[in-house]
């Protein structure tokens, strides 16, 4: 399974919808989630999407660990290089 | 403490927005079409009053859409609606005395049958985060509460019909508990296959497929009720809270209300509806012949017809007042019909002009009632009765009530 990058990330950030007063393609890559508009519920969606198009299973204390579009493309890129 | 209307918001088949809404059903303009919201021409039940013209993507906040059903972005559009024409900025009102109180009947159906449809053919892990939060009753409630800020009382009401005139009720109750604005009413939607499946199974439906003929309350063939998607949100506010901010005349007052509920089939003792019209009346302090129009029920269904002429003719007297049946335009809308109804009643109020059934709608010979058909009819309007019942036995009356002189 090919690695997991910000531009793949941003379109399910999409499908969640955006905050009026965000823009995904500015720099976001450390602004924690819940600034961006998403809320841990919104965060398990996007986990839940990632899951599906990344073929990996996220444990229930991957959300403590995915604070931010980069925490979740480590957390994410990990999972596939252990399963590879 | 007076409880008095002062917003409306409209998302319905007769057209988003209370104008809209209304010269819609002054003119009699028909939203029963053959459903488009998915294919149902496998389905006994194949014509329905769709909101058209509603893009969720246009109007819901972009990260509220996908966490919503239909049936909520309806609601949000509703509340936004009747907060603006209340013109009130929920941001300069105490957050604890703003609450919301809404009825639906079917939850989130159209979303819970997508995830319902992944569980099952794609496995659990497969089911969206949002399906916990969309498909149950109190969803509109809390999303609208979240969104506006709104720290007050909330609650949903779920018995179908009879909801949406409970709910005003109970948001008169919040206003004698102290809150001062409630946002309520509510909406429905549930015209996708398993909302429409769950809806086949009460028989009540009709199976014509003649838009003109499917649903004819009061009349000598009336066959069954077609399904209706959408509805209201009322601002319920104290009457003095409305004056101190100089709201203006509201809509109307919620003058009385009762709620009855019917004995089981097979029991041999009457429906309640008589019961619940006399108790709303006393409520309100009034006499039949104070009430100047009655908005009706009407199921559709011949029992039920019958049932319902029968009490508006034994407190009123033969044809003793006026009554209108506006939701043969946009069928049954459970939760969203009552509601749709507060609005047409507060608007007959305000014009002094009574909707009407079509010229040649023939009413059953048994049935004693005014039903107002042709031209819509111009009279002075002051008081009106709002009739709705729901599935299973409930039963409520609402009499509203103009303000000021």
């Amino acid at each position: 399974m090919a690695d997991l990058g910000l531009e793949e990330l941003k379109k399910i950030m999409r499908t969640c919808g955006v905050a009026e007063s965000v823009d995904l393609d500015g720099d976001i890559i450390d602004t924690p989630f819940e600034l961006l508009g998403y809320d841990s519920l919104a965060v398990l969606e996007i986990q839940g999407q990632l899951e599906q198009s990344h073929a990996v299973l996220m444990s229930d204390d991957a959300l403590e660990q995915t604070k931010t579009p980069r925490q979740m493309l480590d957390f994410v890129n990990n999972l596939i290089m252990a399963g590879a | 403490m007076t409880a008095v209307i002062t917003g409306l918001g409209v998302v319905a088949p007769t057209g988003i927005g209370i104008e809209e809404h209304w010269s819609s059903v002054l003119a009699g303009d028909t939203a029963i079409k053959p459903i488009s919201r998915f294919d149902a021409s496998s389905y006994p039940v194949r014509l329905a009053g769709e909101v058209r013209e509603f893009d969720a993507a246009e109007r819901v906040p972009s990260l509220l859409v996908p966490q919503t059903d239909h049936w909520t972005h309806m609601g949000f559009l509703t509340a936004e609606m009747a907060l603006a024409d209340a013109r009130i900025d929920p941001a300069e009102v105490p957050e604890y005395d703003m609450a919301v109180v809404t009825a639906a009947s079917s939850g989130g159906t159209e979303f819970g049958q997508r995830e319902i449809q992944k569980l099952w053919s794609k496995g659990s892990r497969t089911v969206g985060a949002y399906q916990s939060i969309a498909w149950f009753y109190a969803a509109s409630t809390g999303q609208i509460s979240i969104r506006h800020g709104m720290r007050g009382p909330c609650g949903v009401i779920a018995n179908e019909q009879a909801g949406g005139l409970d709910a005003v009720a109970q948001a008169r109750r919040m206003l004698r508990n102290g809150a001062k604005v409630v946002v309520s009413g509510g909406t429905d939607a549930s015209l996708c296959p398993y909302g429409l499946t769950a809806q086949l199974s009460t028989g009540l439906l009709s199976r014509d497929s003649d838009p003109a003929r499917a649903f004819r309350p009061f009349s000598e063939d009336a066959c069954g009720y077609l399904p209706g998607e959408g509805g209201s949100k009322l601002i319920v506010e104290d009457a003095e809270h409305a004056a101190s901010r100089g709201a203006g005349t509201p809509y109307g007052e919620v003058a009385g209300y009762a709620a009855t509920f019917d004995p089981p089939p097979g029991s041999g003792r009457p429906p309640t509806l008589r019961g619940a019209i006399e108790n709303a009346l006393a409520d309100a302090g009034i006499t039949p012949a104070d009430v100047d129009v009655v908005f009706a029920d009407a199921m559709g269904e011949a029992g039920a017809d019958r049932d319902e002429a029968e009490a508006i003719s034994a407190v009123f007297g033969p044809e003793g007042v006026p009554v209108a049946a506006p939701k043969v335009l946009t069928g049954r809308m459970y939760a969203g019909g009552a509601p749709l109804d507060i609005v047409t009643a507060l608007l007959t109020i305000r014009d002094g002009v009574v909707p009407a059934l079509p010229e040649d709608w023939e009413i059953h010979p048994g049935y004693r009632i005014d039903l107002v058909r042709g031209a819509p009819r111009r009279m002075p309007v002051r008081t009106a009765l709002v009739l709705a019942r729901g599935y299973g036995g409930f039963n409520a009356a609402l009499v509203l009530r103009a303000c000021g002189t």
